[in-house]
């Protein structure tokens, strides 16, 4: 989103200020390393790589996909594609040839996960921000964002809660595109849809500018390094559903109602901490790492932007929405479109045109909900 | 107001969960910890994605 600056602009950190931003992440990820294990160590410098790339190259999803719709610039939808194409040539070989310790972000299509994917896209537009867009969004001060967020953990756990009732709505078998032969099914279908955005697109609009190719690299880079590191690839929202989980149950909530909390696997993840879970980690190092570019940069000192209160109730009506309808659609546009299509699961696909169709719906509803700002 | 305060705030949601977290989960153990890399470790992957369609 787009803030009036304030008077001044921004005003850089000075040397002093940068060495230390640098010196608090090496000691956050020293410290994590020593009392959790290197591994966490090294999870939690990946998801501050993450922060950095999007927020310091200007990298997003919702934003390119209102480019594309509203103005048909597709120059960021392009720049997701080419990212999602370079970690496929990897993940999609590596995961073929180590079933036992890489598993790829695959999930069955279905019902409910069409119709999360869809209301995910209204919403993801809303507060224009997804999984990723929220999280580096709040780090980086954006107010909308900073009030989504705790309802998007709340609406993860909720989702995560009511998942299986919404999966007896139907699913299909489960659909892995793997092997040589789906690797070349993938990337034909993402060069699909990159020759249909520079089709609908302007002209001389597919031009990516340089900061998109390194941010597409950057980012193909840091999700194989989650590949391998953890032998899973990069996801946003289960994350944030356990944070709220483990509030639930602090407060004393029973969660044995839910046969997706009260399974062996989550229970474990209830018991154990923050510090040994991969996607928290990840989420935290991006919201760290927003924080530290904004820092970086001298960002923070512009204003937030005055929005009526219909607006705030959307952000926070969005923010639930978020979390809850992309664990139906079983993950969001990291998880599922980002991370799905990579490791060659159908539901990413599927994702992707449900979201990019309410995605359509969401700008529309934008300006209604005053979320274009009091205008 | 300008966006300082609010990445401030982010930032204290952040540790309070993880405040909150030390107080009722188990402490890690480095110990026990796996390798470093999932690759090449022999080990199934053990954590929990979004991806994971209920039970």
């Amino acid at each position: 989103m787009t803030d009036t600056m304030a008077a001044a602009g921004p005003v850089p950190a000075g040397p002093g200020g940068k060495s230390l931003l640098l010196g608090a992440a090496l000691f956050a990820v020293c410290a994590v390393a020593v009392m959790a294990g290197a591994r966490y160590g090294l999870l939690l410098a990946i998801g501050l790589g993450f922060g950095i790339a999007l927020e310091g190259l200007r990298f997003g999803f919702a934003g390119p996909w209102r480019a594309m719709i509203l103005r048909r610039e597709p120059a960021g939808l392009l720049a997701q594609l080419l990212a999602i194409g370079l970690v496929a040539i990897v993940a999609i070989p590596l995961l073929a040839a180590h079933p036992a310790e890489l598993a790829g972000a695959h999930a069955p299509v279905g019902w409910s996960m069409v119709g999360g994917a869809f209301v995910f896209g209204i919403c993801m537009q809303l507060v224009l921000g997804c999984g990723s867009g929220t999280l580096v969004n709040a780090g980086s001060g954006n107010a909308v964002a900073a009030v989504a967020l705790p309802f998007f953990a709340v609406g993860s756990f909720l989702g995560a809660y009511n998942i299986d009732w919404w999966n007896g709505f139907g699913m299909a078998p489960l659909v892995v595109l793997s092997g040589t032969g789906g690797l070349a099914v993938t990337l034909a279908g993402l060069a699909a849809v990159a020759l249909l955005a520079v089709w609908f697109g302007v002209p001389g609009g597919a031009r990516l500018p340089r900061r998109l190719w390194i941010a597409a690299a950057a980012l193909a880079g840091l999700a194989l390094l989650n590949l391998v590191v953890a032998g899973q690839p990069w996801g946003v929202v289960y994350g944030l559903g356990l944070w709220a989980a483990k509030g639930a149950v602090a407060m004393g909530a029973d969660l044995s109602g839910s046969a997706f909390w009260s399974a062996p696997a989550q229970v474990e993840r209830l018991r154990e901490s923050l510090l040994t879970d991969v996607t928290s980690l990840t989420n935290i190092g991006m919201i760290a790492g927003a924080v530290g570019v904004s820092l970086w940069r001298g960002g923070l000192g512009s204003a937030v932007p005055g929005l009526p209160a219909k607006a705030w109730i959307a952000a926070i009506v969005s923010g639930l929405l978020l979390g809850y309808s992309s664990r139906l659609a079983f993950g969001c546009n990291v998880g599922a479109f980002f991370s799905g299509i990579s490791t060659g699961s159908l539901h990413g696909w599927v994702w992707f045109v449900a979201a990019f169709a309410g995605s359509s719906l969401g700008i529309r509803l934008r300006p209604g909900l005053g979320l274009e700002g009091p205008r | 107001m300008t966006r300082k305060p609010v990445a401030l705030v982010v930032v204290l949601a952040v540790a309070g969960v993880l405040a909150l977290d030390t107080a009722v989960s188990a402490p890690p153990n480095p110990y026990q910890a796996p390798p470093i890399l999932a690759l090449g470790s022999g080990l199934a992957p053990g954590g929990a994605h979004c991806s994971a369609a209920g039970s």
